[in-house]
């Protein structure tokens, strides 16, 4: 890059502000939150997330199947952690409602800045380094979905770390809502059936029609059981410059997720964690304070059996009768119910626990 | 479409006998999910009832 232009980029950059404060809306673009799971198998057939945190795979209607794990890697300096999607069932017999799509969705009132919908409207930037076990290509889309708006461009992927920058146009139709609902999703198309191909692909131009979401050269990862797709360091930001990846401390971004899940663990099996009171002999309610205020009153559910639980009343341990179950929760605290066969009083201070440290209680406020 | 698989669902009630929650199966998985209306859960159980299903009353 000559000089002049490289001082125009800087000019840029400043002018958008893409300098001092936080540049990466995305979350977890390093990949290094997993409080799920750090691999899961024979994936496929339903959307879920199942690995790192905040990121998604869309996907059904298909007989491939993936591995997704969390992978240590060291061959892509300043990136400690990786997501891998390895292939373990093809299906080359691809159905029109096929979908495989690696995706992270974002609130409306974090878009705001994008200034969607307006005549200021900012254009974007995606950035990411990807490898695979082959050449590919697949196809980066950001979907509006408050107004059902899709821009999309291909991208490469070789068997070395390359990072794609793709900067998409500024769109100025349809405002994102200021809310905590689902206004934007960044998909990674890596599968794709005709009712999302079958129109002609233009490339990086806003559409709104479902066939021409996915591009013309599109490589379908369940090809083989030989396919991989390795992501890590996704980052998105306002401007058409991609800045160096914005790298966030493993607390920081722990929090972060956490607006959106978390999970309940007792590492050493043997602390009693939540206190509330008993409401008849059998019955107590105990609060369980999230560890940030989440983006909505957040689901619950829970791992093992009766057995795993306890409470403690005065000197007393009584093994629960049920898995403890939701009574209500605000954004803050959840009031969950635990259960014994009998031993409580009415108004008794109860303290309860999980036994082990793979028994976790977990909370959902996900998109 | 909603994402999820859902396949049954039955009101819980707090200490006072107010609905605040609906058990649910999805996925195979029971979640506790909260009457409220950001909660995707919720919303997915909203679909589920529109499409001619029915939330069980508490025991």
């Amino acid at each position: 890059m000559t000089k002049a232009a490289e001082l125009a980029k800087m000019g840029e950059v400043l002018t958008n502000s893409q300098i001092g404060g936080r540049r990466n809306i995305a979350y977890n673009g390093a990949m290094q939150i997993s409080q799920r799971s750090t691999s899961e198998t024979g994936l496929g057939a339903t959307t879920g997330y199942h690995t790192v945190d905040r990121f998604v795979l869309n996907m059904g209607n298909t007989a491939g199947r993936l591995t997704m794990s969390q992978e240590s890697i060291t061959d892509l300096s300043g990136f400690a952690k990786a997501v891998k999607l390895d292939c373990t069932t093809a299906d080359t017999s691809i159905a029109s409602n096929e979908r495989l799509i690696f995706v992270q969705r974002f609130e409306g009132q974090d878009l705001q800045q994008i200034k969607k919908g307006t005549s200021d409207a900012e254009k974007v930037t995606v950035s990411f380094y990807v490898k695979g076990n082959a050449n590919a290509t697949y196809t980066l889309e950001l979907a509006d979905e408050d107004n059902s708006r899709f821009v999309a461009q291909e991208f490469s992927v070789t068997s070395s770390w390359t990072r794609v920058v793709k900067t998409f146009v500024a769109d100025t139709t349809g405002k994102f809502d200021n809310d905590n609902a689902h206004s934007m999703s960044l998909n990674i198309w890596l599968h794709a059936g005709s009712d999302f191909t079958g129109g002609t692909f233009t490339s990086n131009t806003v559409h709104t029609t479902a066939n021409q979401r996915v591009g013309d050269n599109q490589t379908s990862f369940y090809d083989s059981t030989d396919r991989t797709f390795f992501i890590t360091g996704v980052q998105l930001e306002v401007g058409s410059v991609a800045t160096p990846f914005e790298h966030r401390s493993f607390g920081e971004e722990l929090a972060l997720c956490q607006r959106y899940f978390y999970r309940e663990v007792d590492d050493d099996g043997a602390m009693f964690s939540w206190v509330g009171f008993s409401d008849s002999s059998t019955s107590a309610y105990l609060q369980h304070p999230h560890p940030v205020e989440m983006r909505a009153e957040p689901s619950m559910t829970t791992t093992g059996t009766a057995g795993d639980y306890s409470i403690r009343k005065g000197a007393n341990t009584l093994g629960c009768s049920n898995v403890p179950s939701l009574s209500s929760s605000t954004k803050r605290v959840g009031h969950v119910q635990w259960r014994v066969s009998s031993g409580m009083t009415t108004g008794q201070a109860i303290i309860g626990k999980h036994d082990g440290a793979d028994k976790f209680l977990d909370w959902s406020a996900e998109l | 479409m909603s994402e999820f698989n859902i396949t049954t669902a039955k009101y819980i009630q707090d200490m006072d006998g107010n609905k605040t929650a609906i058990e649910t199966t999805i996925d195979g998985v029971v979640w506790g999910v909260p009457i409220a209306p950001s909660n995707t859960h919720y919303q997915a159980i909203q679909e589920w009832v529109a499409e001619g299903n029915t939330i069980e009353d508490a025991d």
